[in-house]
């Protein structure tokens, strides 16, 4: 298996990386992103390079993958403008699959990392979305708009090639220690925020799981789209006292404008689809990935209380981070005196 | 066997599993709980991670423990104000998914929490309340609506408890249609919706169990309804109750009168379609939402009939 990942730059595509690399059925895995790894690779060919159309088909016609991993879907609305998050979106979907689809490609499968944003959280909404359903009320913010047009856009590019596994995990809000996502930023706070009068079930994933999950639908052929998310809800309210943290009132009415100033003295960035969520909330049905055969580490209640433990931890040591040195990392990989030994 | 009751009965709060032969004692109608204590509640079956939770709030948003508060505030309206009497409580299930459907009354409809407070008490299994998703824009009131077992109303939902978790659920398909009626109007039931909640009853593969409830439109009767001022604050009606000329503007609005409450659960209704279909015959779904309105109505009248007087019974 020749795998093309994108997002190598984040903790997730690493992580991915280091994973996959392991993996015996795995040849090769060649990562694309601008920024630097962030973990020890062993042989995961890293790529500078953005994910402009010409770029990807070069590579994907000389390294001959047969698997493309698209990591690289900002969900997070707070690390990128719109603009920004346009680009990555939706133009380096549309390019990847368009390398991807080119005449003469040697892909055969492609995995999505996406998020259930994409169904929004409204108050006409289902407790749990299953993955057909739609969404209750237009989306009114970028991100949720260009995670629907990206939606559209692997359907289609589903429906071109029916000789390519398409799949697409919705991942739920993910909770673990090395990753910041809107959530986790907020739980990291000394308070933390709440809507008066609200308390949502909210519903988490864990990193590992997110990880495991990626990994699943490579090594696997899982056509379609699946919730990715563990069992149960949790009020909002739990979360944050198990986490240990109290709680501070938003007012229900202007939220938006309330937040404003929070966001301008650089305390706390709350989106408006994060918003939405401490309002209303919202839960996945998670059957059909599990009946795809996909099995959890930690449920929702097990991915906050794992959350919990590495708060704990960072508390005390602080948050240890890889620092990626290009020439260590190309010794490791390319020099003939490192003994590869992979069985 | 269903998903959602892989590990039994356990009583919340309690450490120990209960086994089901003491539930079965306890479901019995003689043995009446007392309104604060809890209802063992069957926990989902991919849960198991109770330990690490501090709260018992479930899928749902609804709590044990906060049910168990509002029964013993509840109590006392239940037995006191209202006099609460059951007709037929065995045709509702011991075990298992059933679709619980009644006549709806009163601007602030009392008929609700006295169902579930009913159900819950007499029969020792939970009852959630499948209502207007207009709860869910209200600050605090939302919260608690959700934690005391309110639902939305959402086809989804009522086939995830029905059908995946086997559980009670209570609807009223006359909706808003049922409460904002006048007084004038008392105990003419409006249209069922559009028969949406037999098509979920048949989805899911669980029976109706059709309940008659006399009391619930003298507990607060709208004596005027402005469409005017209802338009402008975009809610369903805007009342002016009979309970207002005699409690005051304020408290006439959530206080109802002491109407005595007779409820009589009728046989419940079996459909021969086969469970989990896409879409059910149209017609079909309509002639049995209407023989259920038809014997709903005719099971009023009936206890109208037999009703002396309006407070006493």
């Amino acid at each position: 298996m020749r795998i093309l990942l994108t997002g190598l730059g984040t903790y997730f595509g690493s992580k991915l990386a280091q994973v996959l690399e392991r993996e015996r059925s795995v040849e090769l895995v060649v990562g694309l992103d601008t920024r630097e790894p962030v973990l020890p690779l062993e042989h995961t060919e890293y790529v500078k390079a953005d994910s402009s159309f010409s770029i990807l088909e070069r590579i994907v016609t000389a390294t001959r993958v047969d698997t493309v991993l698209h990591t690289h879907l900002v969900v997070d609305s707070t690390q990128a403008s719109g603009r920004a998050l346009h680009e990555a979106n939706v133009i380096g979907t549309m390019n990847l699959l368009a390398a991807a689809g080119a005449a003469g490609s040697t892909v055969r499968k492609v995995v999505m990392k996406s998020s259930t944003l994409g169904y929004g959280a409204n108050y006409t909404d289902p407790y749990f979305f299953r993955e057909g359903t739609a969404r209750s009320r237009a989306p009114r913010t970028r991100v949720e708009r260009s995670l629907l047009e990206v939606g559209g856009i692997v359907g289609d590019f589903a429906e071109d090639n029916p000789h390519v596994t398409v799949t697409m995990l919705a991942f739920a809000n993910i909770l673990g220690e090395h990753l910041g996502s809107p959530i986790a930023r907020m739980l990291r706070l000394p308070v933390v925020p709440e809507i008066l009068g609200f308390d949502p079930r909210l519903q988490f994933v864990h990193e590992d799981d997110t990880i495991g999950a990626l990994v699943y639908a490579t090594l696997h052929d899982v056509a379609g789209v699946y919730n990715v998310a563990g069992a149960g809800t949790m009020p909002w309210s739990e979360v944050c006292s198990i986490v240990g943290k109290r709680r501070v009132p938003l007012p229900p009415f202007l939220t938006g404008l309330a937040v404003e100033p929070l966001r301008a003295a650089r305390l706390v960035d709350i989106p408006p689809e994060i918003l939405a969520l401490l309002r209303y909330g919202r839960g996945v049905d998670t059957s059909r990935y599990r009946e795809a055969g996909f099995r959890y580490q930690y449920t929702t209640a097990g991915a906050v209380d794992a959350f919990a433990q590495g708060l704990r931890l960072q508390s005390t040591v602080g948050r240890r981070e890889y620092r990626y040195e290009r020439d260590v990392e190309n010794f490791f990989r390319h020099s003939p005196a490192v003994v590869r030994d992979r069985s | 066997m269903p998903l959602g009751w892989g590990h039994g009965f356990t009583v919340v709060m309690a450490p120990e599993p209960v086994d089901r032969t003491t539930t079965a004692a306890r479901v019995l109608p003689d043995s009446r709980l007392a309104g604060g204590e809890l209802v063992p509640v069957p926990k989902p079956a991919a849960s198991g991670d109770d330990e690490l939770r501090v709260g018992d709030v479930d899928g749902w948003g609804r709590s044990e423990r906060v049910r168990a508060i509002a029964r013993r505030l509840y109590d006392p309206l239940y037995r006191r104000w209202f006099r609460v009497e059951w007709e037929g409580l065995e045709h509702v299930p011991k075990e298992g998914g059933a679709l619980l459907v009644g006549n709806h009354a009163g601007a602030i409809p009392s008929d609700a929490p006295v169902i579930m407070h009913g159900i819950e008490t007499e029969l020792g299994r939970p009852l959630y309340g499948l209502a207007d998703n207009l709860f869910r824009l209200v600050p605090v009131v939302g919260t608690l609506w959700s934690r005391t077992g309110g639902v939305p109303a959402h086809p989804d939902n009522a086939y995830r408890l029905l059908h995946d978790e086997q559980q009670l659920a209570l609807v009223f398909p006359e909706g808003t249609k049922g409460t904002g009626k006048h007084v004038s109007e008392r105990y003419q039931l409006r249209r069922f919706g559009r028969g949406g909640f037999v098509e979920i009853a048949m989805r899911a593969g669980v029976p109706i169990v059709p309940l008659a409830i006399v009391g619930n439109e003298e507990a607060m009767p709208i004596v005027y309804k402005s469409g005017r001022l209802a338009k402008m604050l975009n809610i369903p009606y805007f009342p002016v109750t009979a309970n207002q000329f005699v409690f005051g503007p304020m408290l006439g609005l959530v206080l109802p009168f002491p109407a005595k409450f007779r409820i009589k659960v009728l046989p419940p209704v079996h459909f021969d379609a086969a469970p989990n279909q896409e879409r059910y015959n149209r017609s079909v779904v309509i002639d049995h939402s209407d023989r259920i309105r038809e014997s709903i109505q005719n099971a009023v009248y009936d206890l109208l009939r037999e009703r002396k007087s309006i407070w006493a019974g």
